[in-house]
């Protein structure tokens, strides 16, 4: 075992049982935080994998913004453990339904799948400058259409965030 | 376990210059504190501190004791893990950036080894930095929330809201300076800025990205939680700030970890804009001096004046300015700064491809 698989599996292990936690968790604040820890062991896969942008594009806009934003929101509203609402008989059974609903397609879908190795040479694709000549060249069109895509997301949340303001005006 | 054999003198070279940076940081960010009451006194004609040592050059230590030797109280009503973990985070991620700054040149040793004066010089480089500061605002938040203080909350909340609203024009107005530098390692943007004067024009940053470093200088304002805009901080509206509920040697991290985060800031804006440890006529010096060692040794120097002088600079606007309104923070940042960035963004991008496109 090399350096390189002792770091695989100490994330690994991270990864998981942070992941873990963030659903057994009673407490909200608990759940945001295992699941920052989460990130930053999958960060620490991106690393091994020398995909440095990528690493640490997840911990600015995951770790760094949308979990900030999440906290906010937890703070805001001060949910605790015990104001927890317990939830209907029907949405457990529901949500049983979905989850198994969801294993079976992930089963389907993984029955088949290919799980070719890491090539042992370094790739250094994940490095910013290819990653960069990649995304504007070869893959321009989905790029430019994602950004679209993440344009109108913001005006739609700006524009539900206005509506309550003009019925009041009107 | 063959394969964990790792190169020693790497390691123990690393090492000793962490331990240094690590030391250096905290002994700057100490007397930072002293600067910062000497600086407030010469500018309202009073004299500051002058009792402890001469020129009142003891008063960190004794402050530092202070702190030691204070109660530690923590609140009955707060969770107690967040409590102490807030303090412990915000000192990480202020020690944390210090990683990838260039601190001088490398210089060769008569074996041929040659030393570098940077921890590490990663193929990411900038977007480290803002993978940090984006965390730095984790130790705010969870210190003001797990006090239980109503005040804390809004001071963290504060905080929060006015980190992640400045990143943005943060973020921009660093692209605009990435895509004439064309690489994101803080290494090379230095050796880029290589003496004062270059192809007919300024090397440093600073004369090609003027626009942009008055939008990044005012968004580590913002980011550094510092007058103008310590909000966070805001005596007459929220008592004492985030750390309110602190004592003892907790709050004393915290108000450490801020000055530690002025310094690496100043440091960081040094090496983007000003040229880092370059300076006018260094090549005329090297060849002159012929001694790596002390060359290396004036880069160094040189760099920490810059600092320095950073430092004297955003301790200047404290003193000079009166705070702003959280609104009117609010509206500089998303209305004025992030507009102005984005128009600086395109205009140097427009002037690349027009003049410099090879």
């Amino acid at each position: 075992m090399g350096i390189y698989d002792i770091a695989f599996w100490i994330l690994t292990v991270i990864a998981i049982g942070c992941a873990l936690g963030v659903i057994l968790s009673r407490n909200p604040i608990n759940s945001v935080l295992f699941l920052i820890a989460t990130f930053f062991a999958i960060s620490g896969h991106y690393l091994l994998l020398n995909a440095q942008f990528l690493a640490i594009v997840n911990i600015i806009v995951y770790a760094g913004a949308i979990m900030v934003l999440f906290l906010f929101v937890i703070m805001l509203m001060n949910l605790n453990a015990d104001v927890e609402p317990q939830k209907g008989r029907l949405v457990q059974l529901a949500g049983v339904v979905s989850g198994g609903a969801l294993l079976l397609v992930l089963l389907a879908a993984l029955r088949t799948a290919k799980y070719p190795t890491l090539e042992s040479t370094p790739n250094e694709i994940g490095l910013i400058q290819n990653l960069g000549e990649v995304l504007f060249t070869q893959y321009v069109l989905p790029f430019e259409i994602s950004s679209v895509l993440f344009l109108s997301a913001m005006i739609g949340a700006i524009v539900i965030g206005k509506k309550e303001d003009s019925t009041h005006s009107a | 376990m063959l394969l964990l054999q790792v190169d020693m003198a790497f390691l123990i070279e690393k090492i000793l210059l962490i331990t240094v940076i690590l030391f250096g940081s905290l002994g700057i960010a100490m007397y930072a504190t002293w600067g910062e009451r000497k600086v407030a006194a010469v500018m309202q004609d009073r004299l500051g501190p002058n009792r402890a040592g001469p020129l009142g050059l003891l008063q960190p230590l004794a402050d530092g004791l202070k702190l030691f030797m204070k109660e530690e109280i923590i609140p009955d009503r707060s969770t107690k893990f967040l409590f102490i973990l807030g303090p412990c985070l915000s000192m990480l991620t202020a020690l944390m950036t210090s990683a990838i700054v260039p601190w001088g040149p490398d210089f060769v040793a008569a074996s041929g080894h040659i030393f570098t004066l940077q921890v590490a010089d990663i193929n990411i480089g900038v977007l480290y930095v803002f993978g940090v500061v984006s965390l730095g605002v984790y130790g705010i938040m969870l210190g003001g929330w797990a006090s239980n203080n109503k005040f804390s909350l809004l001071s963290s909340i504060r905080s929060a809201s006015q980190a992640i609203s400045y990143e943005l024009p943060m973020g921009i107005s660093l692209i605009a300076l990435l895509m004439m530098t064309g690489t994101l390692s803080l290494r090379e943007i230095v050796q880029q800025q290589h003496g004062f004067w270059a192809d007919g024009y300024f090397s440093w940053n600073f004369f090609k990205q003027p626009l942009g470093f008055i939008i990044f200088l005012t968004c580590s304002f913002a980011e550094l939680n510092r007058a103008p805009f310590d909000l966070p901080e805001c005596e007459s509206e929220l008592n004492m700030g985030y750390h309110q509920e602190y004592s003892s040697m907790k709050l004393g991290f915290y108000l450490f970890a801020e000055y530690i985060n002025l310094f690496v800031s100043s440091a960081i804006l040094i090496t983007l804009f000003f040229g880092g440890y370059n300076f006018p006529f260094m090549d005329q010096m090297a060849t002159s001096l012929n001694s790596p060692i002390l060359f290396t040794l004036i880069c160094v120097l040189v760099f920490m004046a810059k600092v320095i002088c950073m430092i004297l600079f955003f301790m200047f606007v404290r003193w000079t300015l009166p705070r702003f309104r959280f609104d009117q923070l609010m509206k500089l940042g998303w209305k004025s700064l992030i507009p102005l960035a984005l128009v600086n963004m395109l205009i140097t991008a427009a002037v690349i491809l027009l003049f410099f496109n090879k």
